[in-house]
């Protein structure tokens, strides 16, 4: 089969779709954030403790209970960032990167703590072919939702605002510091989520296994131009260079491994480069609040 | 302190705020990152007063562990004078690491190529050469998609860490490692740097040459006019513009003169110690790097302690590693890093409602 009509089978898009799980959710969350003006780098951090809450509960009561917990991971993560950058208003990206390799520290230690193992967790029950397809669904579902949501109700005005002129929507006595503090917990679900995807998909946690798609997910919301449909779009593409990365490693052996890994970012270098000049992030984002 | 450009006035001024605000939040930051520490320490069921005296006894008890210690701030004070480098040009490098596998992989690859007999005083100039060019060519590009394109650096060099990897990993799997092993062959002796020979440890003259590059990066920030030009695009870019500095040009020579100083951190591994490159070198000198400006406050000379207490933090997790993991090093780093944020906040907040009151 040549790679042309690899990438014309049913089975590809399939395989496309799933890899697009993590990086929409992820992105859909960053977006929510970012257009309240927080920025959204900590999402690697929320991925990759989801992914281990997720193991946690799948261990503990089966893949939905992973789910939740999942959720409940990311939500903990996005709880600790904002308490320090929307609360405390320290540096928005520092901060960020800091929670990152403390998420990266603390699984590692966690790891051997539980499991007492120092790449990965035992395997755990794992999402059926149901609990897959409910998951792209979501994703699809959530896309379409919080697009609505933030073009055309109130709160999604709310939460444009504070990520454009937050000093204009405090002077309508609208509380900033809470919109935000929405914006970010529902990032951190969100992540969260996405988390619980990639653990629930393998059916365990290794080390690291976030491996910057939360950082790719954010280029990915920048590449949509901080739109919920718009950076689905773009972890659509993302989603199509990881399949086809998968296939290169499964098929052709010719194509250096180092090479095909490169691939989604590679791909999310041109995105992000190729769109920057034309999108505008919102105003007053990575602001810290008077 | 924020890597926000036009913001970077506030944090150029405090470090002339008072060396003893600085110093009280450093202590408040260890304190609190120990006693993060501590909780996953008893969480494994030891004492953190035996494993702190274990990291202690390593690392200020006896040379070895000090010369250890030395051996990895050097390659902190590199990528640590990258970061605080670029930062003083509102830009926040976090591709670090990639500039360090690039330039560590030049070194060692020209270092193994050259003629077994070349002296040193020409191997040893031509092999930190190819590591500052590497890793000087990794920086830069960043630098051009921001320049151009207006694509952030913090994204594009997070990116460009993953790619690096790859494609160094790739050249020397396919045409340079020794066969059999995943490291390139040893230089030729001449590009070697010696060692200080300090209780048999890994440091070496390299410790030295970060010294030297430390108040290099002093004078140049301070003292010359491309320095100046490069503060002036970091505090007000429009202000810098309208002085009739090239805002897009100094954005890329600010990013490749920071990626050929983290180009230069792989020196002290590869040419002082190991005389190779292998995979997975200086894998956390980048991000730690990032602590490592910060905690200095974007102040070159500062780097050389700050770089110092996160060499001994590391070195000394590497002691505890018998009993607890050593990834509780991670961790007091993230936290230090996020309580040294927190205060910067805090000191901007105070000053601005002094300023209110004046």
């Amino acid at each position: 089969m040549t790679l042309i009509e690899t990438i014309l089978s049913v089975g590809f898009v399939a395989q496309a779709l799933r890899v697009t799980v993590p990086y929409a959710l992820a992105a859909l969350g960053g977006t929510l954030a970012e257009r309240a003006g927080v920025v959204s780098l900590a999402l690697e951090g929320m991925l990759l403790f989801g992914a281990f809450t997720a193991t946690l509960g799948s261990a503990l009561g089966g893949p939905a209970l992973g789910a939740l917990c999942g959720i409940v991971g990311g939500l903990l993560v996005a709880a600790v960032y904002e308490l320090i950058v929307v609360r405390w208003r320290a540096d928005q990206v520092v901060c960020a990167i800091a929670i990152n390799l403390l998420v990266l520290g603390l699984t590692r230690t966690l790891l051997v703590l539980v499991w007492g193992s120092a790449s990965s967790s035992p395997r755990v029950p794992g999402l059926g072919s149901t609990g897959t397809w409910a998951f792209v669904a979501a994703a699809a579902v959530l896309a379409l939702a919080l697009s609505e949501l933030v073009r055309r109700t109130p709160w999604g005005l709310r939460l444009r605002a504070a990520g454009e002129r937050p000093d204009a929507l405090a002077s309508l006595g609208v509380d900033v510091e809470r919109v935000r503090w929405g914006a970010v917990l529902a990032s951190g679900a969100l992540a969260g989520l996405g988390g619980a995807w990639l653990a629930l998909d393998v059916g365990g946690f290794s080390d690291a296994m976030s491996s910057g798609r939360g950082y790719i997910a954010l280029a990915a919301v920048v590449s949509g131009k901080w739109r919920p449909l718009g950076a689905t779009a773009a972890c659509l593409l993302f989603g199509v260079a990881g399949a086809l990365e998968l296939n290169l490693q499964a098929e052709a052996t010719s194509l250096p491994r180092e090479l095909v890994q490169m691939l989604p970012y590679v791909v999310t270098l041109i995105a992000v480069s190729s769109v920057a000049r034309g999108a505008r992030a919102p105003s007053a984002l990575g602001q810290p609040l008077g | 302190m924020s890597w926000d450009r036009g913001d970077s006035g506030a944090s150029a001024s405090s470090s002339h705020g008072g060396a003893w605000t600085a110093l009280y939040v450093t202590l408040v930051a260890l304190l609190v990152a120990l006693l993060a520490a501590s909780l996953l320490v008893i969480a494994f069921d030891e004492s953190p007063a035996r494993v702190f005296a274990l990291v202690v006894a390593h690392t200020l008890g006896e040379p070895y562990g000090a010369g250890q210690a030395l051996f990895r701030a050097t390659t902190l004070v590199f990528t640590g004078l990258s970061v605080a480098l670029a930062h003083r040009a509102g830009l926040f490098n976090v591709g670090a690491e990639g500039q360090l596998v690039a330039g560590s992989f030049a070194c060692a690859a020209l270092g193994a190529a050259l003629p077994a007999g070349t002296p040193a005083v020409l191997a040893l100039p031509a092999v930190l050469l190819a590591a500052a060019a590497a890793g000087g060519a990794v920086g830069a590009i960043p630098g051009v998609l921001r320049a151009r394109f207006g694509a952030h650096e913090v994204i594009t060099t997070i990116m460009l860490n993953f790619v690096v990897s790859g494609a160094v990993l790739f050249v020397a799997r396919t045409w340079l490692f020794a066969p059999e092993t995943i490291h390139t062959r040893a230089v030729v002796p001449g590009a070697t740097i010696p060692a200080l020979g300090l209780g048999g440890s890994a440091v070496s003259w390299a410790a030295v040459l970060a010294l030297a590059c430390a108040l290099g990066v002093t004078w140049l920030l301070t003292r010359s006019r491309f320095g100046f030009e490069l503060r002036a695009v970091g505090q007000n870019p429009d202000a810098a513009r309208a002085g009739g500095v090239n805002v897009g040009r100094m954005t890329v020579i600010a990013m490749a003169a920071a990626g050929a100083l983290a180009g230069l951190a792989g020196s002290g591994t590869v040419l002082g110690y190991k005389h190779y490159f292998e995979k997975g070198l200086g894998a956390d000198a980048g991000f730690t790097g990032i602590a490592v400006a910060l905690l200095a406050r974007g102040n070159p000379l500062a780097v050389l302690p700050a770089a110092l207490l996160f060499a001994l933090l590391a070195e000394g997790g590497l002691a505890a590693g018998a009993r607890v993991p050593r990834e509780i090093v991670d961790v007091m780093l993230a936290v230090i890093v996020i309580v040294l944020a927190v205060a910067a906040a805090e000191t901007r907040r105070v000053r601005a409602s002094a300023g209110d009151g004046a």
